[in-house]
C-alpha cells in the first residue's frame, strides 16, 4: 500500500478540494433555485395548491314597468369536480354514477365540458337536488375532488306566462362557445337562450368571481387563508322593461287553454311593449339546469308548438287587416279620395279578366267609400282601389312602409316577413315564370292581404302604430330606451279623422267587430280572416287596432290560429284594451271568449 | 492513560446534524391531513439514542478487534443481504423492492445499511493487506469481488440507489489505497461505455479516448483485451438490459433527463420538490410552514425527500447551513483517514466518509433534478430506523480511529 506520509497528505488535499468543488457545485444549484429562480417556483408552488373555483354572478333581475319580478335568482347546487386528467375524470363519474344516478348523456356531456376546459372544475350536475347533495355531504371524504357549490339558479314567478319575451337562460352550448359574442365564456356556464334572456345577455350577465381554495396534493380543500385574495362575482344591474306584468298575466288569461294564437300589447307612440303572449307556451324554469328530455320531448311534439313565438315568428297572410295598408298607398299616391265610391259595386264578388274574385260577404255591400269598405271590409272595393294602384305602386308602397324588414323588437330570432321585392317583374318572374302572372290577378290578390304576403303579428302592430298616431311607426320594444320612430304616413288631418272614424266604425255596430264594443271606450282596429293552407275550412283570426280611438294609449295585435272569423280576435284585443284603459271591470279569470 | 476527550468536531457536527434531522422529520410530519408521519420523529429520537449508545461501545472497542471481526462480519451480513431475496419487503419508494429483512410482515431492517460498513471494512482489509497499491486490473479481482458480491444481491433486490453508493465506496477507497488515476479510469471504462452505447457516435469517441487511455498506461496485453472486450460487451449489453427494465425504472431514469416529460407521475416527485425547494426563496417559509410539505404535495417527504423540506421551510439559509455541516463532517474524516495509525484504520474511515458523500450527493442532488430519483436517503436527516443507527454506528467506528490516529481523541480510549 502506498501509505508514505507524503502520499497521504497528496490524497488529502486532492479529497478535500473534490469534496469543496462538489459542495460548492450543489450549493450553486440551490442559489440559482432559490434565489435567482425563486420567483417562478414560488407562482408555481401557488398555482400548484390554490384550485380557482368560479364564482357565477347572480344574473341581473328582470322587473316590469311597475317594478314586478319577471326574473330573479334563488339559490341552487351545482355539483363540479375537479380532475387531474380525462382518465380521472372518468372514473371518478363511474364512482359517483349510482349515488348521483347519472345518464350516459350527463357522463358524455360532464367528458365534453372537461375537454373543452379542463383546468375548469367539470360541471357533473348544474341543479342537484338536496337529496343528493345531503348523501354527497355524507360522503365527502370519498370524494375530495368534488365541489359542491351554491350558485344562483334563474327563476321565473310566473313561468310560462312570460316566456314569450322573457326566454329562458341555459348552459352555453359547444358552437356558442366559438362564436365571437360569446368569448370569454366557458363550458357549463348559464347563458339566455331566448327572448330578453338572450338579448340582453351582455346586460343581464354580470361578472363571474374566482374563489380560491387551497387543496393539498389529494385534491382536498383545506382550512386555510390562501395568498390570493377572492374575488367575489359580480351581478349585473337590473333590467328595467316595459311590460305591464298585470295585464300579461292579463293576456295569458285571456287566451287560457282554449285559443292558440299570440297577442302584443303596444304605446303606440313610443313602440313600448306592454304585453306579448304566445300561446301555449312553455315553463322557462324547467329549462334551468338542463332541460329534462321528457319535457322537451313534450315540447317538441306538441301540434300546437309552444316553443314556436306566434308574435315574432309566426307568418301568416295579413288578411283584411292588410287593407288599411292598400288604402294607405292609395291615399297617399293620390289615387283615390275618402269619400269616392268605387265604379263596381259589391255584389259577392268581381270579374277580373277570365277569374272571378269573391267578397266575404255573399250578399255584397253594394258602393263603397274608402271609409264604409274598411268598416265593412268589403274586398270588392279594395280589388278595384288595388288596381288603380297597380301592382308596382303597391308592393313599393307596402316596401316603404316597412312591411318587407322586420319591426326591429329587441327580441332574437325573429322571422322576416314575406313580400315581393321592389322590382316586380323579376319578382314574379321569378316565381312564377314570365307567363304565370299577371299584374291584375296579383293587385288584387296582394290589396286584400293574401297572394306573396305573410307578416308577424308584431310587423302588423308597428305598421297600425302609424295609424294610431301621427303617421310615425315606432319599433315594438319590450325594455325602456328611446322611441324609434319613422313617419311612413303624411295624411292630410281630415283624412286622419276619417280613416280613425272608420277604424273605429269595425269595432261598432256596423262593423265586423261589432260585438267586441266596450262601453266607454271607443276602440279603432280592423280584423282579418285568413285561408289557412293547413286546413281550409277554419280561418285564422286577426285583429289589430288601437284605443282610445282618438288619442290611443295602447295598440293591439291577436292572431289566433284556427280562429275562423277576426271578430273573434278582436274580442281578445277588446278584453285586453279595456283591461289596460279601465273601462271594463277586472276579471282576470276569464278564460273563455264568450 | 485513559483518555476520555471525544472527537468533538465530528460527534458535535454529527450530533447537530442528527437533531437537525429529527427536526425536519418532526416537520414533516405537520401536514394538514395528519397521517402516521406525524409522529415519526419520535422513534427517529430513539434510534438516535440507541446509535449513539453504539458509537459510544464501538468507540470503546479497539481497532484491531474492529479489524478481527471484519471478516465474520461480513460475511454475516452478506447472508442477511442474500436472505432479503427470500423474505424481502420493501417501503416507501421501494415498495416494489425486497430491501428489508420482514417476518410476518414486519420490518425488522435493512440490512444493506450494515453491509455498507461491513464491506468498507472488509475492502479495507483486503486493501490494507497489499503492500503495493493495485497497479492493474487483474491485482483487482479480490477488492472487485468483495463488493461485488454484495452488489450483485442489492441489484437483485433491486435497490439502485444502494448499488451506487457501493460503486461509490469501492472507487473512493481504491482511490484512498493509491490506485492510480489512469488505472481508475480503466476500471470505470465500461460503465461509461454501457451510458454512451445508447449513441453510436458518442460510443466511438469514447473508444478513441480509451484507446488513447491505454497507449498512455500500457496496461498488460491480457489485461487491455480484457478492458476492451468489457467495454464492447457493456456497450452491446445495455441497451439490451435497458429493454429489460420495467417501464417504471425506465421512466425515473428517462424523468431525470427531463420532469416535465410526465409531470403527473415518474416526473412528479422531483418537480414538487424544485418547486418546494424554489419556492422556499432565500430564507423559508418557516419551520413547519412549507406549503408544499403541509399540503403533502412532496413524495416521501420525511425519507429521501427530507431535504426538499429544508429547502422549502429554511431556505438557502437552512440548505447552507445543513451542505455546510456535512462538508464539516467529511473534511474531518479526511483528516482522521489521513492521520490514522494504520492503512486498515485510513482505508475504512475514508471509505465510511465516500459512503455518506454519495449518499449526500444522490439524494441532495435528487432534490433538484441534478442526479437521477432512486431512493437513496440521506445520512442524519431521513427517517429510518437501521440507517441511523448504522449513521452513528460509522460515527462511533471513526470516533475510535481519530483516537487511536495520531495524537488525537476518540470518545474514550485506553
Amino acid at each position: 500500500m502506498s501509505f508514505h506520509p507524503n502520499d497521504i497528505a497528496r490524497r488529502t488535499r486532492l479529497s478535500s478540494v473534490a469534496l469543496a468543488v462538489g459542495f460548492v457545485l450543489l450549493l450553486g444549484a440551490f442559489f440559482r433555485a432559490q434565489v435567482l429562480e425563486t420567483a417562478a417556483y414560488t407562482v408555481q408552488s401557488q398555482e400548484n395548491r390554490l384550485r380557482p373555483i368560479p364564482l357565477p354572478a347572480p344574473r341581473g333581475i328582470i322587473y316590469d314597468r311597475k317594478g314586478q319580478i319577471i326574473a330573479e335568482n334563488l339559490p341552487a347546487y351545482s355539483v363540479s369536480i375537479t380532475a387531474p386528467s380525462l382518465d380521472s375524470l372518468r372514473a371518478s363519474l363511474k364512482q359517483l354514477q349510482p349515488t348521483l344516478q347519472l345518464t350516459e348523456t350527463d357522463i358524455n356531456r360532464a367528458v365534453r365540458r372537461y375537454r373543452r376546459a379542463p383546468t375548469r372544475p367539470t360541471v357533473i350536475l348544474a341543479d342537484a337536488s338536496i337529496d343528493v347533495i345531503s348523501v354527497l355531504e355524507e360522503h365527502r371524504i370519498d370524494y375530495p375532488r368534488l365541489i359542491i357549490q351554491s350558485v344562483p339558479k334563474r327563476f321565473y314567478p310566473d313561468g310560462p306566462l312570460v316566456a314569450s319575451f322573457v326566454g329562458y337562460t341555459g348552459e352555453i352550448s359547444e358552437s356558442d362557445l366559438n362564436l365571437p359574442q360569446y368569448e370569454g365564456y366557458n363550458p357549463g356556464q348559464s347563458v339566455g337562450r331566448g327572448g330578453l334572456e338572450k338579448q340582453y345577455e351582455k346586460v343581464l350577465r354580470g361578472i363571474e368571481g374566482v374563489r380560491y381554495d387551497e387543496v393539498d396534493a389529494r385534491g382536498r380543500a383545506v382550512q386555510g387563508v390562501g395568498p390570493r385574495p377572492d374575488k367575489d362575482a359580480r351581478g349585473a344591474p337590473p333590467l328595467q322593461t316595459n311590460i305591464d306584468l298585470d295585464l300579461q298575466k292579463f293576456v295569458a288569461s285571456v287566451f287560457g287553454d282554449s285559443l292558440r294564437g299570440g297577442a302584443i300589447a303596444l304605446e303606440p307612440n313610443s313602440g313600448a311593449v306592454l304585453a306579448l303572449y304566445s300561446n301555449p307556451s312553455f315553463d322557462p324554469n324547467r329549462f334551468t339546469g338542463g332541460i329534462p328530455a321528457d319535457y322537451w320531448k313534450e315540447l317538441n311534439t306538441d301540434p300546437w308548438r309552444p316553443l314556436f313565438n306566434k308574435v315574432i315568428q309566426g307568418t301568416y297572410p295579413p288578411a283584411s287587416t292588410w287593407k288599411l295598408a292598400t288604402a294607405a298607398i292609395g291615399l297617399e299616391n293620390k289615387v283615390v279620395k275618402l269619400e269616392e265610391r268605387m265604379s263596381i259595386p259589391c255584389n259577392g264578388g268581381m270579374q277580373y279578366g277570365s277569374r272571378y274574385f269573391r267578397c266575404w260577404e255573399k250578399r255584397g255591400h253594394g258602393y263603397q267609400t274608402l271609409s264604409g269598405a274598411i268598416e265593412k271590409s268589403c274586398d270588392v272595393y279594395f280589388y278595384q282601389l288595388g288596381l288603380r294602384i297597380g301592382l308596382s305602386k303597391l308592393v313599393g308602397g307596402g316596401i316603404d312602409l316597412q312591411f318587407a324588414d322586420r319591426s326591429g323588437i329587441d327580441l332574437p330570432n325573429e322571422y322576416k316577413p314575406r313580400f315581393p321585392a321592389r322590382d316586380v317583374r323579376t319578382y314574379y318572374n321569378k316565381r312564377y315564370g314570365p307567363r304565370g302572372w299577371t299584374a291584375g290577378a296579383n293587385s288584387l290578390n296582394l290589396s286584400i292581404g293574401q297572394g306573396e304576403n305573410s307578416q308577424t303579428v308584431v310587423n302588423m302592430a308597428k305598421f297600425y302604430t302609424a295609424l294610431a298616431t301621427d303617421g310615425h311607426t315606432a319599433t315594438p320594444a319590450l325594455v325602456k330606451r328611446d322611441p324609434d320612430r319613422k313617419k311612413v304616413l303624411t295624411f292630410s288631418p281630415n283624412q286622419w279623422t276619417t280613416i280613425r272614424t272608420a277604424l273605429a266604425g269595425v269595432v261598432s255596430s256596423r262593423g265586423t267587430a261589432g260585438g267586441s264594443a266596450i262601453k266607454g271606450l271607443v276602440i279603432a282596429g280592423k280584423t282579418g280572416t285568413a285561408q289557412n293552407s293547413e286546413n281550409p275550412n277554419v280561418d285564422h283570426a286577426w285583429f289589430v287596432g288601437f284605443a282610445p280611438a282618438e288619442k290611443p294609449t295602447i295598440l293591439v295585435a291577436v292572431f289566433l290560429e284556427f280562429g275562423d272569423h277576426g271578430w273573434l280576435a278582436a274580442r281578445v284585443a277588446s278584453k285586453i284594451m279595456g283591461r289596460y284603459t279601465g273601462a271594463v271591470p277586472i276579471e282576470i279569470a276569464t278564460t273563455e271568449i264568450e | 492513560m485513559r483518555r476520555t476527550v471525544a472527537d468533538y468536531p465530528l460527534v458535535l457536527t454529527a450530533l447537530i446534524l442528527s437533531l437537525f434531522g429529527v427536526a425536519m422529520v418532526y416537520s414533516a410530519g405537520q401536514t394538514d391531513t395528519p397521517t402516521a408521519v406525524a409522529k415519526v420523529y419520535k422513534s427517529q429520537l430513539v434510534w438516535l439514542l440507541f446509535g449513539m449508545l453504539g458509537a459510544y461501545g464501538i468507540s470503546r472497542s479497539s481497532v484491531r478487534f474492529l479489524e478481527w471481526v471484519t471478516v465474520p462480519a461480513y460475511i454475516f451480513s452478506t447472508l442477511l443481504l442474500a436472505l432479503t431475496l427470500v423474505i424481502g419487503a420493501g417501503a416507501g419508494t421501494a415498495a416494489s423492492t425486497k430491501s428489508w429483512i420482514a417476518i410476518g410482515g414486519v420490518r425488522l431492517g435493512q440490512p444493506s445499511e450494515l453491509a455498507k460498513i461491513t464491506v468498507v471494512m472488509m475492502l479495507a482489509h483486503v486493501l490494507a493487506a497489499r503492500k503495493e497499491p493495485p497497479k492493474s486490473l487483474l491485482d483487482l479481482w479480490k477488492p472487485a469481488l468483495v463488493v461485488g458480491v454484495p452488489w450483485l444481491i442489492i441489484m437483485l433486490q433491486p435497490d439502485l440507489g444502494t448499488g451506487i453508493v457501493f460503486i461509490g465506496i469501492f472507487f473512493g477507497m481504491l482511490y484512498w489505497s493509491g490506485v492510480s488515476w489512469p488505472l481508475l479510469l480503466l476500471l470505470g471504462s465500461p460503465l461509461v461505455s454501457g451510458i454512451l452505447a445508447f449513441s453510436t457516435g458518442l460510443w466511438g469517441a469514447w473508444f478513441l479516448v480509451l484507446a488513447a487511455l491505454v497507449l498512455y498506461y500500457r496496461p498488460y496485453l491480457v489485461e487491455g483485451i480484457v478492458l476492451m472486450v468489457a467495454n464492447i460487451g457493456t456497450g452491446i449489453i445495455a441497451p439490451i438490459l435497458w429493454e429489460k427494465l420495467a417501464p417504471y425504472q425506465q421512466n425515473r431514469l428517462l424523468t431525470f433527463l427531463d420532469p416535465s416529460s410526465d409531470p403527473r407521475a415518474s416526473g412528479y416527485h422531483v418537480l414538487q420538490s424544485k418547486i418546494a425547494i424554489g419556492s422556499g426563496g432565500f430564507s423559508g417559509k418557516g419551520f413547519t410552514l412549507g406549503t408544499q410539505k403541509r399540503l403533502a404535495f412532496l413524495p416521501e417527504q420525511h425519507t429521501d425527500f427530507i431535504f426538499a423540506v429544508v429547502g422549502e421551510e429554511i431556505g438557502f439559509i437552512g440548505v447552507t447551513l445543513a451542505l455546510t455541516l456535512f462538508l464539516i463532517v467529511f473534511l474531518r474524516i479526511t483528516r482522521i483517514a489521513g492521520r490514522a495509525n494504520d492503512s486498515f484504520s485510513s482505508l475504512v474511515a475514508f471509505g465510511l466518509m465516500t459512503s455518506w458523500f454519495v449518499h449526500v450527493l444522490v439524494n441532495v442532488g435528487m432534490t433538484l433534478n441534478l442526479m437521477p430519483i432512486t431512493g437513496i436517503p440521506l445520512p442524519f436527516f431521513s427517517y429510518g430506523g437501521s440507517f441511523m443507527l448504522a449513521c452513528w454506528l460509522a460515527v462511533g467506528i471513526l470516533a475510535r480511529i481519530s483516537g487511536e490516529g495520531r495524537g488525537k481523541a476518540a470518545f474514550q480510549t485506553s
